[in-house]
């Protein structure tokens, strides 16, 4: 049995042990299992990767040749972007236990069949190389995503959740009405075969209004700047874990088909000349990492500081797509991956104050850096990563979005990115000011350490931050491969 | 006149749609919400089966003295986009009964501002 055969494994396995998990009881197995799945279907995707780099691996399922069959197609692209939603899935769920305990008590397997059904939906929408097959798992992650973010113990959990749905279900709706179109001009929904046979179609305004449609629906999915206001509530009311999985997979997998969209089925030649897409993502990306950061600067709950701060990053993997060139997508794709072991760090260690400390008010944490020394260190240094200081990951991505920007002659946004990282520096500053600098009040409740099951995952994430800030052979050379996927065109070894 | 009539299923699609949309955004009523929404999804459901239709052509069975067949294809697929439909619409009915349990309305303007942190603060403790 070849490497290929197992592809469609990587999405089968999350989905087929959701209905087990389901069935199963107590609080240990549903848990045990689900890692078990996620745990493999990260190794397939990792195996995945070398192969699938330079190359493209596909899998006709039924051994129905496309495009008359649904295929599995694989390129560096979406092999870097499976690997980091399977590992990501992998990396968060030895730290889920304790959190999980805690906030849900009962009927772990619901919650846990629900998790898995979301992770099989986004590593369906990464793999699968046709239009219909991606809206149906997009709506089925999205569907498990409504559920499991329901789940938080707060009451605005349940609106924040509802919002989503609503939201959520019209950017769902509005990629249909782009592949209905896409699907009436060339009829297939095959990815490779409609990029074949757009250009005879494209000057028709069926054909430009079903990439606009395309590219708002999975705006609204991906958060970017207008389109975000279901995400802070989101993020802030979901139980912990399930923030931190979302803020490290299900925007970049939106971000991930967007790009697929512009650059393999329209070709960058027709999204970016014929629709002025780049100035329109490139303001969309700008205010999106100012009004992110800014509105971030002022929250009291770090949960929500932490989501608005998201919103500004997808606007910064936008912005490297905007710049329209290799070195630009390659800092997208850098962002997107580095981005995700970031977010998910700081996550997970507000996930650990918000285990001992009832509330995730800034005011409410004075003092607890001196209580909890080993969780806010976590916490300071991925806020060092978000804020990019050298030798993090965040810094690698910043380095490489910078040098993009440098070589568009775009000099003012170099200006932009050192500005909104500053004001990282603000809101990332006022944490720890309060967690370090300030006395505990009188009479407060003292903090205990929080456990090492929430410990240890939470610093091996803050240990990777600070690895593939050094070592970025694998990071940057899998996003460059990516880059070279999508734009088709080898972008010749980048520094 | 007669282009008008020859796109009469795209009219309605947009009419549907539009109805549709303006339910999800102005209707501060959840249930209204999800009409709103049932109704802007089924705008593409008919979207794309009136895509499937040829002219002239017949059912697509298999049988003697027919050449000319509509397009089966998008027939499937809004199946399976009805399926998801169906779905999304119960687990919005869902929420709206928790969220009615939970608030005692299902009137999204007001829901949410009254709540503060120290409420979660007071659940967190309960539920320890």
């Amino acid at each position: 049995m070849n490497l290929l055969e197992w592809l469609p494994f990587i999405v089968l396995i999350p989905l087929i042990s959701s209905g087990i998990v389901a069935c199963l009881p107590g609080r240990f197995w549903p848990w045990a299992f689900t890692l078990l799945a996620a745990l493999a279907s990260a190794v397939i995707a990792a195996l995945v990767l070398p192969e699938a780099m330079g190359s493209e691996l596909s899998y006709p399922f039924g051994n129905w040749q496309p495009p008359i069959g649904i295929e599995y197609r694989v390129d560096a692209a979406n092999a870097f972007v499976a690997l980091l939603v399977a590992g990501m899935a992998a990396l968060a769920l030895p730290w889920a236990k304790a959190s999980v305990d805690q906030e849900i008590p009962e009927r772990q397997g619901a919650f846990y069949a629900l998790f898995l059904m979301a992770l099989a939906g986004l590593l369906g929408i990464t793999l699968s190389g046709d239009a219909f097959n991606i809206f149906v798992f997009l709506e089925i992650s999205s569907l498990a995503t409504y559920a499991i973010i329901a789940h938080g113990r707060d009451r605005r959990a349940l609106l924040a959740a509802f919002r989503y749905l609503i939201m959520g279900t019209v950017g769902a709706t509005f990629l249909l009405i782009g592949i209905a179109f896409l699907y009436m001009m060339t009829g297939t929904l095959n990815l490779a075969d409609m990029a074949e046979r757009l250009p005879e179609v494209s000057d028709t305004r069926a054909v430009r209004a079903g990439l606009a449609f395309i590219i708002v629906g999975l705006g609204l999915k991906l958060a970017l700047l207008p389109l975000h206001l279901w995400l802070p509530n989101a993020y802030t009311y979901a139980p912990h874990f399930v923030t931190v999985f979302l803020a490290g997979t299900a925007t970049k997998v939106a971000l991930y088909v967007m790009l697929r969209f512009i650059f393999t089925v329209f070709s960058p030649d027709y999204s970016f000349v014929v629709l002025p897409l780049s100035s329109v993502l490139m303001v969309l990306a700008v205010a999106g990492m100012f009004a992110g950061s800014w509105v971030a600067m002022f929250q009291d709950n770090i949960k929500r500081m932490l989501a608005y701060s998201s919103v500004a990053q997808v606007g910064y993997m936008v912005l490297g797509v905007s710049l329209v060139s290799a070195i630009g997508l390659t800092a997208a794709f850098l962002h997107l991956f580095n981005h995700a072991l970031m977010k998910t760090a700081l996550f997970m260690a507000v996930g650990c104050l918000a285990y001992r400390a009832g509330s995730l008010k800034i005011q409410s944490l004075q003092g607890c850096g001196r209580e909890m020394p080993w969780t806010m260190t976590a916490f300071a240094l991925a806020g060092l990563s978000i804020i990019g200081v050298p030798t993090t990951a965040g810094f690698i991505s910043k380095w490489y979005l910078i040098l993009a920007a440098v070589e568009a002659q775009s000099w003012w946004l170099v200006g932009l990115i050192v500005i909104t990282s500053m004001m990282a520096v603000y809101y990332i500053w006022r944490v720890i000011e309060a967690a370090w600098m300030t006395e505990r009040p009188e009479g407060a409740t003292r903090l205990k350490e929080a456990p090492l099951s929430l410990l240890i995952p939470t610093w091996v994430l803050v240990a990777l931050n600070f690895y593939f800030g050094i070592d970025t052979r694998l990071t940057v050379g899998a996003s460059s491969a990516a880059a070279e996927a999508l734009l088709g065109v080898p972008t010749g070894g980048l520094p | 006149m007669m282009t008008f009539l020859s796109f009469f299923n795209y009219w309605v699609v947009i009419a549907l749609m539009m109805i549709g949309f303006y339910c999800v955004i102005a209707r501060g009523n959840m249930v209204k919400k999800i009409m709103g929404l049932n109704l802007f999804q089924t705008s593409v459901f008919i979207l794309f089966i009136s895509a499937g239709k040829v002219v002239g052509g017949s059912t697509p069975i298999l049988r003697d003295g027919v050449e000319v067949y509509s397009n089966p294809l998008p027939h499937v697929l809004i199946l399976t986009a009805i399926v998801v439909g169906v779905a999304i619409t119960a687990l919005g009915l869902a929420l709206a009964v928790r969220i009615q349990e939970a608030y005692g309305s299902i009137e999204d303007d007001h829901l949410g501002d009254e709540d503060d942190d120290a409420e979660l603060a007071r659940m967190n403790r309960e539920g320890r």
